[in-house]
């Protein structure tokens, strides 16, 4: 009868092997769980409170999704395959250890047909696991992508795995060699292996005695691979998915966490490591180095000096250096910001999200940007345009220095006039944002939208003088108390208003308005996107189209809208009822390829760059054949997008249209 | 009582500023009023040629009827302790009816501390009087102009620059020059150290006949770029306002304003520049301004001889381009 | 070293500005008063004076409308004291009178120095820096855009035209207008101004009287005409470039 034979070819002689082996592992386990607590207490030592603990059935959900299942792993393919070939295996093999153990000291289940299937599949996943080692080994040596760290410790670390795993193959081989039982095609790896063997004419003596060799050696690899774990690269397999359990729950992606503030109501700034979260230095220790954040970033692309990747590292390699000096409470704070993460690193970020989505331990680089910048504001630390911008937002609630009696210009070739929403109560209180209403080249995209809302019939109503900037961008700058007088300004204007909606055609200002102002966005008085309100009327048939425009589109997914907010759908519906035929660019949906305007860079100086993020986007939309239109949906981009197209000679080629320019056009 | 008009000529080391002609033309103005006469004064350490000799090259002597001389080693360079001791003095005594200092570096620095040192009124800012005794001053900007009657009997004012021009303060004729006795100057609370020439720069943009120049509506360093291939292609040079210096975004030598460089190219292309006076009044002598601007109330188009009202960022390229295939490629 | 900065609010220019109904002062009812851009820089000077060589700063300015920001502003840069001089400002007051406003207070508080702007954009009786030096009778310098202090004596780089700078060293106490300061006016974060709001006070003093003597008796206050208003060249990007260069042409430069 099958079964499984503990300890098979390993002599008694000098002793119970599994007292030995219980011994080395218990040591191994010891080293490890040592190692791994000097690390993680500097988490919670060095880093300020936060509370994470919360709703423990969501958080074993997300594990079990990103950290077992690993779905964003597989976002992209080679790599995904290769590390569930990797990581699966690994699972597999410890589960396969921990049934055995159960097996040889508690219940015998591994014998007849359950042995079999144990047995085939734990020899399924070696040979899955071989396979990932193959396309990992091809990937660090032959295809060496740039956003991999190509040091000696990653390929130190995959020889070990091989080596563990090759040791179980072999051994399993051998004893198979030895035994031949005639269930042994149910290890069919081993079984292969074992011809090899068999081929040789060793005698079975030999053969054992070379399993003897190749078993302890294996333990030794294992144990190794444990003592280790906490200071080598395969520390991630207990910092990942432990960084998946405390991920962020309490808030939407579209909302910043506020200022912490000490018990005496100080405000507590991110300028060491002591002003961030325990969370936020775990995110450096979880970090696998894998680069999709680099690579997914807007500003790394363009050759600005921040790599979110670098970042995450920074803070992980000042933890490193300076933790335990820190929590000996020798020496002074490790200062982060300015040294190891330069003031100009943290001001080349867009905040457009693209690394937090990519991630697959879910690091949230974005926030821990945020908080410095917050430290940079406090300390005045930004080039003079930023400032000037600030300065204006403050003074006549809008970046471009104009008096607020200028806000709503643009409505007076407007007739009827459009209502003021603080006279008179209405169904939709448009939120207009700045750009629509000040840049002389959108407001005629403002007036259409205009037109449109009137043609659908809607009862809009707007709030002339008393808008100011909804603050968006102003949060995502770090300047959190100007957010809250602007916030406060809208909020007090908005209270004194009648209306059942709030629509606006800024995905800024609509993230900010629907995740960050309090009492908004709740089912009574939702916030919604125009692209969301056109396509609920187009759905109920109140909005009809009398032509069918015919044009060859591609739409780009503004990141405020798409990525932090989940709306990709809507848009896309309201393109094909107006007729045009939408080609997607290959970096779409939530993995859209951010314009470069955001978090508060449409203010600041560019800089030396190679490529601005917006003509690389438009040079990706350029290669879809006979594409003509470049579909937005916020009116930042429109700028961005006109000016790339411009500065890549591409006038002739494409034109960038507003989303409401076709419904404006179909109507 | 003294009807007489008093100018406190401005120069700088050796030079008559130009200011000093447009004073001596506004004193003009109020002498045919008041039936005085126009008197020059004149403190330095043998400054006495400064009020001009028609043979001696310059060719512009001060259109004064009379020059005040008042000599002494301390005055020999504008220093705001000496000068506004030596003028107590003068003034306390002879009492005149207006005393017109510049509204620059030098006659700012004296004539409100004279006002309330002899206890006399002081309009500043004007920019014309009238023969009936009035003046009319320019604030905010340009943008207000305010006008009222000069106090008597005896009245300070600052003159800015832009009512009048320069040659209506010249004559042919030097004017007689009389001395007059200069207080002990003993004990001076403020002395000159040294003066600090400025940076020679690649170009001097007062010699040049065609200049591009930028002001805040570049908005940002690398918007300038935009400027400098425009000036490449008309084959001239890139120069700014104010902001744009304090920025750092151009070197100091390009400055074109009160504190910088008065020019007189042949063209003078101003871009997002609003024209306030301490820009404008640098500038009236270009051949022909034309402004580009998206405000049309802006200052600068009553300066200028041609305008457009429009966004700098949609011109610029389009303009560079055309000018360069105007020139043949 | 004890230093002084004195500042005043002055009209908004982003604003429209109209006459009021007098005709004789602008109409107050949409005009937004900030602080004059040199008295700006007059206090960023002083700060750095008090960064590099120590010592304190105190900011006085009149109680007009948008002053408390003012001061709790300048206390968030790291001025030390701030005084509001309280009386009748209601109606706008002219430089004479707020310079002898500020003199009391001044003279009280003995300064080594005293900054601020060198003008302001409303001036009509001369500048209240210059009226101030005439009243404590002390030295003055003005367009100034750099200061070094040592051991009681002060270095003044005072600006002329064409970027010529004199240097002049004035015995203090002495009274400096300040054109610009060595760096741009710093930013401070909305926050920490409100944190200064709950932490700081700001001390009341109140004008004995404002005498306005001195200053002119406006008879009219006007817009300025246009005069001779320039040539408007119209259209889009294209046609107003294709008109400009055709004016190149004929001007001689192409």
């Amino acid at each position: 009868m099958p079964e499984r034979i503990d300890y098979w070819g390993i002599p008694t002689t000098w002793g119970s092997p599994a007292l030995y082996v219980y011994f080395f592992m218990a040591l191994a386990c010891i080293l490890l769980a040592v190692r791994f607590y000097q690390r993680a207490r500097l988490w919670w030592r060095v880093g300020r409170q936060e509370v994470r603990w919360d709703r423990l059935h969501v958080r074993l959900g997300r594990v079990i999704k990103y950290a077992i299942v690993q779905e964003k792993v597989l976002s992209q393919k080679y790599p995904g395959i290769m590390h569930l070939g990797l990581a699966w295996g690994f699972f597999m093999f410890f589960l396969g250890t921990a049934l055995a153990t159960i097996n040889s000291h508690f219940i015998k289940i591994l014998q007849g047909n359950t042995y079999l299937i144990y047995k085939f599949v734990l020899d399924t996943f070696t040979v899955f696991f071989l396979i990932g080692a193959a396309m990992a080994a091809y990937r660090r040596f032959i295809q060496r992508p740039r956003r991999l760290t190509l040091k000696p410790g990653f390929v130190w670390s995959l020889v070990l795995v091989v080596v563990i795993v090759l040791g179980g193959l072999l051994t399993e081989s051998l004893r198979l060699a030895v035994e031949r039982p005639e269930w042994a095609i149910w290890s069919p790896a081993g079984w292969l292996v074992a011809q090899a063997w068999i081929a040789t004419g060793a005698s079975d003596a030999t053969l054992t005695n070379w399993h003897l060799g190749i078993w302890i050696f294996h333990l030794l690899t294992v144990g190794l691979m444990l003592a280790t774990l906490p200071v080598g690269t395969l520390l991630h397999i207990l910092t990942g998915p432990l960084n998946v359990f405390f991920s962020k729950l309490d808030r939407p992606p579209g909302r910043l966490a506020p200022i912490a503030e000490t018990a005496k109501h100080e405000p507590i700034y991110a300028s060491t490591l002591n002003g961030l979260t325990w969370k936020q230095l775990l995110d450096g220790d979880a970090c696998t180095e894998c680069g999709r954040c680099q690579d997914a970033c807007p500003a790394f692309t363009a050759g600005t000096p921040l790599s979110p990747k670098q970042v995450i590292l920074s803070i992980r390699d000042a933890l490193r250096q300076d933790g335990s000096t820190l929590v000996g409470g020798n020496g002074q704070s490790s200062i982060l910001v300015g040294k190891r993460i330069k003031d100009e690193i943290l001001w080349s970020c867009t905040t457009c999200g693209a690394c937090v989505r990519e991630c697959p331990v879910l690091i949230e680089h974005v926030d821990a940007i945020v908080d410095m910048r917050r430290y940079l504001v406090i300390e005045g630390r930004m080039d003079l345009e930023l400032q000037g911008a600030l300065e204006n937002l403050g003074r006549y609630g809008n970046s471009f220095g104009q008096s607020e009696r200028m806000r709503a210009r643009w409505t007076q070739p407007i007739q009827p006039p459009i209502k003021d929403a603080r006279r008179e109560p209405v169904e939709y209180l448009w939120f207009v944002g700045d750009y629509a209403s000040y840049s002389p080249t959108l407001t005629d995209i403002t007036i259409k939208t205009a037109e449109v809302f009137r043609k659908a019939g809607l009862d809009i109503g707007i709030l002339y003088d008393a808008e100011r900037n909804a603050g968006n961008d102003v949060r995502r700058v770090g300047e959190e108390g100007l957010f809250e007088m602007l916030a406060e300004k809208n909020a007090a204007a908005l209270s004194k208003c009648t209306y059942q909606a709030i629509v606006t055609t800024d995905p800024h200002t609509y993230n900010t308005l629907k995740n960050e102002y309090p009492a908004n966005g709740d089912e009574r008085r939702p916030v919604l996107h125009y692209a969301e309100l056109l396509d609920q009327l187009i759905t109920a048939g109140k909005l009809k189209f009398s032509k069918k425009l015919g044009y060859k589109v591609t739409y780009h997914d503004p990141c405020y809208l798409g990525r932090y907010n989940g709306v990709y759908d809507a848009p896309r519906r309201i393109i094909q009822a107006t007729g045009c035929e939408l080609v997607e660019m290959p970096r779409h949906g939530d993995r859209s390829f951010c314009c470069g305007a955001g978090g508060g860079r449409i203010w600041m100086t560019e800089g030396e760059i190679q490529e601005r993020p917006s003509e690389s986007r438009i040079r990706e939309a350029v290669k879809l054949d006979e594409v003509t239109t470049f579909v937005v949906a916020c009116p930042k981009d429109v700028t961005m997008f006109r000016d790339a197209v411009k500065t890549t000679g591409n006038e002739q080629r494409l034109e960038v249209k507003d989303l409401i320019e076709l419904v404006h056009a179909a109507l | 009582m003294n009807q007489d008009i008093y100018v406190i000529v401005e120069h700088l080391r050796g030079q008559v500023a130009e200011i000093s002609y447009v004073m001596l033309a506004g004193a003009r103005e109020l002498a045919k009023g008041s039936g005085g006469s126009v008197v020059a004064v004149l403190l330095g350490h043998n400054a006495q040629g400064l009020a001009g000799n028609p043979s001696a090259g310059s060719g512009q002597c001060l259109a004064a009827d009379k020059v005040l001389s008042l000599e002494h080693p301390a005055l020999a360079e504008f220093t705001s302790d000496a000068y506004q001791k030596a003028l107590a003095g003068l003034i306390g005594k002879d009492q005149p009816r207006v005393v017109i200092f510049g509204s620059t570096s030098i006659g700012t620095d004296i004539a409100s501390t004279l006002s309330v040192r002899l206890g006399l009124p002081l309009v500043s800012s004007c920019r014309t009087f009238s023969s009936d005794g009035k003046f009319v001053s320019q604030i905010c900007g340009g943008k207000i102009m305010a006008e009222g009657v000069l106090p008597g009997p005896t009245t300070l004012v600052t003159m800015v620059p832009g009512g009048y021009k320069a040659e209506q303060g010249q004559s042919t004729q030097s004017p007689a020059v009389a001395q007059v006795e200069v207080p002990a100057l003993e004990s001076l609370r403020v002395t000159l150290a040294s003066y600090i020439e400025p940076e020679a720069g690649d170009v001097d943009i007062a010699k040049e006949p065609i200049l591009v120049s930028v002001g805040r509506g570049i908005q940002n360093q690398d918007n300038i770029q935009l400027a400098e291939d425009l000036a490449q292609a008309l084959g001239g040079v890139v120069c700014g306002t104010r902001p744009v210096i304090d920025q750092d975004w151009l070197a100091t030598s390009r400055l074109v304003g009160k504190s910088g460089k008065h020019v007189k190219p042949k063209i003078y292309l101003a871009l997002g520049i609003s024209g306030a006076p301490e820009h404008a009044e640098a500038i009236t002598d270009s051949g022909a301004i034309i402004a580009i601007n998206t405000d049309p109330a802006a200052p600068i188009f009553n300066i200028a001889k041609y305008g457009a009202e429009m966004d700098i960022f949609d011109l610029i390229e389009v303009l560079t381009a055309q000018v360069k295939a105007a020139k043949g490629g | 070293m004890n230093i002084i900065i004195l500042a005043k609010l002055v009209p908004d220019l982003v604003e429209e500005l109209t006459i009021d109904p007098s005709g004789v002062a602008l109409d107050m009812a949409w005009l937004r008063l900030i602080i004059n851009e040199f008295d700006d820089h007059a206090i960023e000077q002083g700060i750095l004076l008090k960064e590099r060589g120590g010592g304190q700063v105190t900011v006085i300015a009149p109680d007009v409308e948008g002053v408390d920001d003012l001061l709790f502003t300048a206390a968030a840069k790291g001025a030390d004291r701030l005084i509001k001089i309280t009386g009748d400002f209601a109606g706008g007051v002219n430089n004479h009178a707020l310079a002898r406003a500020f003199a009391a207070v001044v003279k009280e508080l003995q300064p080594d120095l005293v900054l601020t702007g060198v003008q302001a954009n409303n001036d009509l009786d001369g500048s209240v820096g210059p009226l101030l030096a005439g009243c404590l009778e002390m030295p003055y310098v003005g367009y100034v855009s750099g200061i070094t202090l040592n051991d009681g004596k002060s270095k003044a780089r005072k600006e002329y035209p064409g970027g010529l700078i004199a240097e002049m060293e004035v015995a203090l106490p002495a009274v400096i207008g300040i054109q610009a300061a060595e760096q741009p006016p710093r930013y401070v974060a909305v926050s920490k101004v409100r944190q200064m709001m709950k932490t700081s006070a700001i001390e009341e003093r109140a004008a004995s009287e404002l005498d306005p003597s001195g200053g002119a008796a406006i008879s009219r206050m006007f817009q300025a005409e246009a005069g001779q208003r320039a040539t408007m060249v119209t259209g889009n990007a294209d046609e107003v470039a294709a008109k400009l260069v055709g004016i190149f042409k004929e001007l001689g430069v192409l």
